[in-house]
């Protein structure tokens, strides 16, 4: 087995190796932005119910954006991982076990073993196939709760859902403080792992395979197998996401498994713009802010807008939010030199 | 001396159309051995079949002695067959250097551990990008190593072609009509690469440019409508009347 | 309490409604690969317009089935040029989006003009009331349906089959390259194939008000409906179409009936089943999905 290499590189490699490493480091934007969320605890106290929703989804997006945006998978059913995270963990912490950890294990490994087992279906075929593929599971995992309304409390929502301090030490208190740092930890953790995930070999190669499958196969890799790999991952991913929502507002509504939270989430990534990582994390703040603001005044007006934005966003608009900053990010860095 | 790579009585139809006829090649090792025959021979289609993205209706595929006609494309690459397409098939978005290494990385999976391959940066691994930066060196691409694929211009993209299939370190190199659309300016620069090929790899090539094959088989097989119609050396196939016939004769109707 | 026949019948009847609706849907994404989504908006126009017309300006219900067939035919015509064209070869990905943003807006305009609730429509004399055959009570309404449906399948096959315009149609989902090169105006093909199913997508949705239901959120909650049928049908086929078409009328109306509990879950279940099983579709031409 090769260790990590010590030796020198050759020295004409030298500028472009720091070239690699210069994308690779942690810039001041991201820290910034990592800095900017903790420090939301101070500065907006009273809205951190309202912020950790926004981690959440975010989480959810981010967990998206890798099966869409490094992978290339439309999938119009991704809620169903963040329902059956939701509901393992609520039914976890309903039937004794209130660790609230245990509950993110049980989700991730719940929603794992979905994402896994419907790979098989979700991966073969074409983008048509698939869309229906996932419209279908998720349609018929939403039905499958709606019925079992003993196991999920159907239309009326899991309840019973007692989450005990975290690690025996931090309550949750009903100000929702301790639940935001508590989301703000796992997002963070998780984001680091994503983010080494994607800057590995592994995500050169998950860009490659969106780039061009056909070339992707002709230089050994095993598509199938890596998919069905980042499929499974980004379904924990999003079972832990969902798995905080109902662990923070210790209940489970039918919606986590809508048609209407996949679509939503959707729109998100491609609002915040996708392979980015932030831009999961920047939809959600963007959709839920303006959801806030907008659904109060009717919920009509808002599906409006939202249609209106969908457009032209498909129309006009490609690269999302996130590309519009990177784009603005590289004007900026080339009017002033920095490199 | 047995063959590298072989068919046997290798067929492929679609629905009533046979587009490879029991063909019979053999590949030898170290070989340069060209493919020709005019349009819809069906050489691509051979090409398919041999790197695993085409299932042929009957017959089978050998590599090294082992058969593998029924091993998925991915696993030929592990075992040492790789190809080049007619159109350029590359990685739009990433760079020459990241592509290279993609492959090089690839190659290598099995020597690296969990942790490196999913968790430290793709900066640790020196080693590859190191390899890879050679490589594209010795096919003059250093300096654009760094630029997006779909920036380069067509010549370039095309030695990049090559340069992929090369990184996979291959016994047998299937190139598909390497010098496809490269200006005459350019061309020079393809056939001293191709020259420059290790003697160990065993190559077939199929290519219309005549220049390109006589100066580079040492074997030529015509494929016409599918199936063989005779292999020699290139004097042989240069005084054949059939060939001539083939390319120059026939009125097709 | 109905027979089994009955069941059957009104089963027939769902099914043919689905055919009307979703052919349209079926021949576009054959032609040109377009994800349309919002397919069901067209049928929601036609009957939207059905009600408006019926209840404002007094027409009679047959009167007002080729109004919708026009109105929806002529707002197709629109949009495709407006906002579907400039994506036809974009990523599947921005089509779902775009279809999907659609299906908002009009839910939205739905909800604003006639109100969330459910429309209901006055059928006209002959068509109440019911007929015995066979031992089974079979309404004039759903009778009227299934003839409907039967007349437009006829007229469709006859079109493809018989004359020039269908050929050119058929030679389009078959190779759309070479009918290009052949000189046929592809795109001039698709936007009155699209302009005649849109059409019967709103007579459908016209004439299914009572049956299917209407309210602003039609185009959503059939969304699975109409690409089930024409998935399994498969895409460009017509007869393939009618053939899903009525097996999920049939199978969907009867386990209403007998399984109520159980509703949905079998259409999704059967959804994924028989794309595993059926990748190009029961009948369907062409690539698999």
């Amino acid at each position: 087995m090769r260790g990590v290499a010590a030796e020198r590189l050759t020295p004409s490699v030298m500028p472009h190796w720091q070239a690699l490493r210069r994308r690779e480091r942690w810039r001041p934007a991201e820290i910034a932005f990592w800095l900017g969320l903790a420090a939301v605890f101070f500065v907006f106290p009273k809205h951190l119910v309202f912020a950790s929703q926004v981690l959440i989804t975010g989480l959810f997006a981010m967990s998206l954006d890798l099966i869409l945006g490094y992978a290339g998978i439309v999938t119009l059913g991704h809620a169903a991982f963040f329902g059956l995270g939701a509901y393992s963990a609520g039914l976890l912490a309903k039937y004794g076990v209130h660790e609230p950890l245990a509950g993110l294990l049980a989700a991730a490994a719940t929603a794992g073993l979905g994402g896994y087992l419907s790979s098989f279906l979700v991966l073969r075929g074409g983008d048509l196939a698939r869309l229906m593929i996932t419209l279908g599971i998720g349609l018929l995992l939403f039905e499958l709760a709606n019925q079992a309304t003993a196991l999920t409390g159907g239309v009326d929502g899991l309840q019973g859902v007692e989450i005990g301090p975290i690690f025996g030490l931090f309550h949750f208190d009903f100000l929702g403080k301790v639940a935001y740092l508590y989301v703000l930890a796992v997002s963070f953790t998780l984001f680091v792992l994503v983010r080494a995930l994607m800057m590995s070999p592994y995500g050169l190669s998950l860009r490659g395979i969106r780039d061009n499958p056909r070339r992707a196969v002709a230089i050994g890799v095993p598509i199938r197998a890596r998919l069905t790999n980042i499929y499974t991952f980004a379904a924990m991913i999003a079972g832990v996401a969902g798995a905080l929502l109902a662990q923070t507002t210790q209940f489970v509504a039918l919606d986590v498994l809508s048609f209407q939270r996949s679509a939503d989430l959707l729109i998100i990534v491609i609002i915040g713009g996708t392979a980015t990582l932030y831009g999961g994390f920047i939809g959600a703040a963007l959709f839920l802010i303006a959801q806030d603001r907008l659904a109060n005044l009717s919920p009509e007006y808002w599906l409006f807008w939202l249609g209106i934005l969908l457009i032209i966003t498909t129309l006009f608009l490609d690269a999302g939010v996130m590309g519009g900053l990177l784009r603005i990010e590289t004007l900026v860095r080339r009017r002033f030199g920095i490199r | 001396m047995s063959a590298v790579l072989q068919t046997r009585d290798l067929c492929k139809s679609f629905g009533g159309l046979m587009v490879t006829h029991n063909v019979n090649l053999q590949l030898q090792a170290g070989a340069r051995h060209a493919l020709i025959g005019p349009n819809g021979a069906g050489k691509t289609t051979l090409i398919n079949q041999l790197a695993g993205v085409l299932a042929p209706s009957s017959g089978s595929i050998w590599l090294d002695g082992d058969e593998i006609t029924e091993l998925p494309a991915h696993e030929r690459v592990q075992r040492g067959l790789a190809r080049t397409f007619q159109i350029n098939t590359l990685f739009a978005h990433l760079s020459p250097l990241e592509a290279v290494t993609n492959v090089i990385i690839e190659r290598q999976r099995r020597e690296l551990s969990v942790l490196q391959r999913r968790f430290f940066p793709l900066t640790h691994r020196r080693i590859e990008l190191d390899e890879a930066h050679e490589l594209l060196s010795r096919l003059n691409l250093a300096q654009d190593c760094m630029r997006a694929t779909r920036e380069l211009p067509y010549g370039k993209q095309r030695l990049l072609e090559m340069a992929l299939a090369l990184a996979c370190r291959p016994k047998v190199l299937l190139l598909d009509e390497p010098a496809a659309g490269v200006p005459e300016a350019e061309s020079e620069e393809l056939f001293s690469v191709l020259g420059e090929l290790p003697a160990d790899i065993s190559v077939l090539l199929i290519e219309h440019d005549m220049a390109l094959v006589f100066r580079f088989a040492e074997r030529i097989t015509v494929l016409v409508d599918g199936a063989e119609l005779l292999s020699g050396t290139p004097e042989q196939i240069a005084e054949d009347p059939r060939v001539r016939e083939v390319y120059l004769g026939k009125r097709r109707g | 309490m109905l027979s089994l026949l009955g069941v059957l019948f009104d089963g027939l009847a769902y099914g043919a409604l689905l055919f009307l609706i979703s052919v349209g849907l079926s021949v576009t994404l054959g032609l040109m690969g377009f994800i349309n989504l919002s397919h069901g908006v067209f049928a929601m126009l036609g009957g939207y317009l059905l009600v408006t017309l019926m209840q404002y300006a007094g027409l009679s219900f047959v009167a007002c089935l080729p109004l919708a067939f026009v109105a929806s035919a002529l707002l197709s015509l629109a949009l495709e040029r407006a906002l579907y064209r400039p994506l036809y070869r974009s990523s599947h990905l921005k089509q779902v989006l775009l279809t999907v943003g659609i299906i908002f807006v009009a839910i939205a305009c739905a909800t604003y003009f006639w109100g969330p609730g459910q429309q209901r429509v006055a059928l006209p004399d002959a068509l109440r009331g019911q007929i015995s055959a066979a031992g089974v009570d079979l309404s004039w309404y759903r009778l009227f349906l299934v003839a409907a449906g039967a007349i437009i399948t006829l007229a469709l096959v006859f079109g493809l089959e018989r004359t020039r315009f269908g050929a050119r149609v058929r030679a389009s989902v078959d190779a759309h390259r070479t009918a290009e090169a052949m000189g046929i105006h592809v795109d001039r093909v698709f936007q009155i194939t699209f302009a005649i199913g849109s059409g019967l997508a709103g007579l459908g949705g016209a004439l299914g008000v009572n049956v299917l239901g209407l309210d602003p959120y039609f185009a959503l909650k059939y969304l699975a409906y109409f690409l089930l049928v024409v998935v399994v049908g498969g895409p460009g086929s017509i007869m393939g179409t009618l053939l899903a078409a009525l097996l999920l009328g049939i199978a969907d109306t009867t386990a209403k009936y007998y399984v109520p509990e159980v509703g949905p879950f079998v259409i999704y279940l059967a959804m994924v089943v028989l794309l595993l099983a059926f990748p190009h579709g029961l009948l369907g031409r062409g690539k698999a999905l």
